[in-house]
């Protein structure tokens, strides 16, 4: 660890004592709006009911009569053209907030977001760039079935020129959302249905702001390393808590936070100290977020390791509707303990 | 339009069928027997059942999500339905769609579709097919309001038009996509004056009139059939419920609005035109009563179908013969693959 990670993360610790809030991860997210809205002009929102009906999931519940129709547009259903009109207000120093209602919706809007929001910076030599936020949220588990239940950030975390940030906890939520609207390059924010609900300490101090590209380690551990990111983290940590109980092992849990830029220091550090890891993720891995971080910690823990690196995400199938089937196909609990005591040696 | 009494009669019924399955549904769904969104048509029976009803047995249908009606009209057997949204085996998708993705090819029904406008290039693509294949029939394509907003829609329409396709895009027009109301999501709020664009045929008619549905479907869909001319059908409904059974679908609109809407229910429409015709309460009390069982039965017969078995997960993704194009992947497939997606045979 880096000595400016550690006084970053002291500072977090900091703001998390001097006056916080208990909150959820929704509640976090649209406090980080206001906020931005307030202190910027130039930041707006625009999306899919995200005024009148108050947002699909209620993030941005009340900021229509607070900030009035121009700060928070209602969008038709016309992805491509909403996305696209973000990248175009952006590159003249707009500081557009888009909200996709879930991800699976994004790829409609893809081209804006791969050919031509990711190409800006590079592709005109730096003399323009495109500060734009597109927030969505990913996951599964409620049945949506194969349309609605993707999580493919990996998608455009393998995308130069986009950043892709995801957060798991409440604080996070508020620090990572403002960094995005803060940074001058196009970032996507991946949100998660199940998480919305979860309640932690958010900082009120509205410069608190959570480093792009800093992974967090959410629990310290010295037997086996989780990796993780958005509500893989939050299945990791209840199993760490499960090992710990039940099998007496003391797992470290690292959070990413941040896909692109990847804090691959962190993560092998930490690898380095336990020599076991178990990477997860709740999307498809076959060329997934786990197979990179495979492919990092081979490289740089080589001589550390004492099993080869473990993943779990979800069965490689188009989810299905079926509830039984559904609960299958998720990287579940007892998945992810399978896997941790098989690295371990512990079981077959 | 001349239809027989009879005829009028069994419509009739399949229009009270389609209100007492989208009810027993909601209740269902509060029941927790039915997970995912669940889209309900309560309040656009006419619609439904007339434009349906214009399809001659060979034709197609395709349709977005909100669906149940549509494949009530078109003889999907009601237990074939409910098992799907039970997510059973027994369901027309095998469990493995639910609300949303119904389909039953036997009857023509190329299927229920949850990405807005997402049907519609495939609608256009199946009446190329029908060309190609020079088979004398049409698609009739369902979509809401909303999806005119979509890339997708131009697209099509377009293509259709190029190519002479034998497709009728059916806009099913309930003046809200979620929260919005047509007028704040489009320019021109009289959608099928949109066909004019492409030099396409369009009606626009109350959709609610069962007759008059009839009349205008019959017309475009012969002139698809017959004359491979594309056209768009505008029908003017409501709908009752909320959006989907999770949105109360009164912060958009007023109750007094829906009561509005109720006071010209499709369904009193019609029984006024049975009783014209001499059909007494009598009989409309013994089709009451013909409905309520087959809805009872179908969730008997729901309840009894078992589960699909997890060792099936993969059931139908790739074409028989594939597995062995899979078998070399085994070699460092993530935790649990194995078990869960090749152990089925990848459902051969
Ligand atoms: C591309 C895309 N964007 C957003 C959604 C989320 N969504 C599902 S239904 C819907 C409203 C569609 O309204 P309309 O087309 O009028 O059909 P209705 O629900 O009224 O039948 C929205 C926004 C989606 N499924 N697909
Ligand atoms: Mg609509």
């Amino acid at each position: 660890m880096s000595r400016t990670d550690t006084v970053v993360r002291e500072e977090t610790a900091d703001a998390l004592a001097s006056a916080s809030e208990v909150m959820t991860y929704r509640d976090a997210l649209r406090l980080a709006l206001r906020e931005e809205l307030q202190r910027d002009e130039h930041v707006f929102i625009m999306g899919e009911e995200v005024g009148v009906f108050d947002g699909a999931y209620k993030v941005t519940a009340g900021l229509l009569e607070e900030f009035g129709p121009e700060r928070v547009r209602d969008t038709p259903i016309s992805e491509e053209g909403f996305v696209g009109a973000g990248v175009g207000a952006a590159m003249l120093g707009e500081r557009p907030v888009v909200e996709i209602m879930t991800i699976n919706f994004l790829l409609v809007a893809m081209d804006q977001v791969v050919n031509h929001a990711a190409k800006i910076g590079a592709m005109f030599g730096g003399e323009v760039r495109c500060p734009l936020v597109i927030r969505t949220p990913n996951g599964a588990g409620n049945q949506l079935t194969a349309q609605h239940s993707q999580s493919f950030e990996v998608w455009f975390a393998g995308t130069p020129g986009l950043k892709v940030l995801a957060p798991a906890s409440p604080a996070d939520a508020k620090g990572l959302l403002k960094s995005a609207i803060r940074d001058d390059d196009p970032v996507l924010l991946v949100e998660n249905l199940a998480i919305y609900k979860e309640r932690g300490a958010v900082p009120l101090d509205p410069e608190f702001l959570t480093p792009i590209g800093l992974a967090n380690v959410a629990r310290t551990g010295s037997d086996i390393t989780l990796v993780a990111h958005s509500y893989a983290t939050v299945r990791a940590l209840h199993v760490a808590e499960a090992l710990a109980r039940d099998h007496g092992v003391d797992a470290e849990v690292v959070d990413l936070r941040s896909l692109r830029p990847l804090d691959v220091d962190t993560v092998v550090a930490s690898v380095a100290k336990t020599n076991r890891a178990v990477c997860i993720e709740e999307g498809w891995p076959t060329y997934g977020v786990t197979a990179e971080l495979a492919a990092r910690i081979q490289k740089a823990c080589f001589d550390e390791l004492d099993a080869p690196v473990e993943r779990v995400g979800m069965a490689e199938v188009p989810l299905p509707y079926a509830k039984e089937l559904e609960t299958a196909a998720l990287p579940g609990a007892d998945r992810i303990e399978a896997a941790v005591l098989a690295t371990l040696g512990l079981r077959a | 339009m001349a239809i027989s009494n009879a005829k009028l009669r069994e419509l009739y019924e399949q229009m009270l069928l389609i209100r007492v399955f989208e009810t027993a549904a909601e209740r269902e769904y509060k029941a927790a027997r039915i997970g995912g969104y669940c889209h309900l048509s309560s309040g656009q029976e006419a619609a439904t059942v007339g434009a349906t009803y214009a399809l001659d047995a060979e034709d197609l249908l395709v349709t977005g999500y909100r669906c149940h009606g549509f494949a009530l009209a078109r003889g999907v057997p009601p237990e074939a339905v409910m098992a799907e949204l039970f997510g059973r085996s027994g369901g027309c998708a095998h469990g493995r769609g639910g609300s949303m993705h119904l389909l039953d090819v036997a009857v023509g029904y190329y299927g229920g579709w949850g990405i807005v406008a997402g049907q519609l290039p495939i609608a256009t693509g199946l009446a190329l097919g029908l060309v190609r294949q020079k088979r004398q029939q049409c698609v009739l394509c369902e979509l809401g309001d909303g999806a005119v907003n979509m890339g997708a829609w131009h697209e099509s329409l377009n293509l259709a038009a190029v190519w002479r396709l034998p497709v009728v895009f059916l806009v099913m027009n309930n003046e809200y996509g979620m929260g919005t109301s047509v007028e704040r999501a489009s320019a021109v709020t009289d959608l099928h004056r949109r066909a004019a664009a492409f030099g396409l045929p369009a009606e626009r008619v109350d959709g609610d009139d069962l007759l008059a549905v009839i009349e205008a479907a019959s017309t475009l869909l012969s002139g698809a059939r017959n004359d491979r001319q594309a056209a768009v059908l505008e029908l003017v409904t409501y709908r009752y419920r909320g959006h989907s059974v999770a949105d109360p679908g009164l912060a958009y609109r007023t109750s007094e609005e829906i009561a509005e809407h109720v006071k010209h229910d499709p369904l009193n429409r019609v029984r006024a035109l049975l009783s014209e015709t001499g059909v007494g309460d009598d009989e409309l009390d013994a089709i009451a009563l013909e409905v309520d069982q087959s809805v009872a039965t179908a969730i008997a017969a729901s309840l009894a179908s078992p589960p699909p078995p997890v060792s099936e997960l993969a059931r139908g993704m790739y074409a028989p013969g594939s597995a062995a194009q899979f078998a070399r992947m085994l070699a460092g497939a993530p935790f649990g693959e194995r078990e869960l997606v090749f152990a089925g045979g990848l459902g051969e």
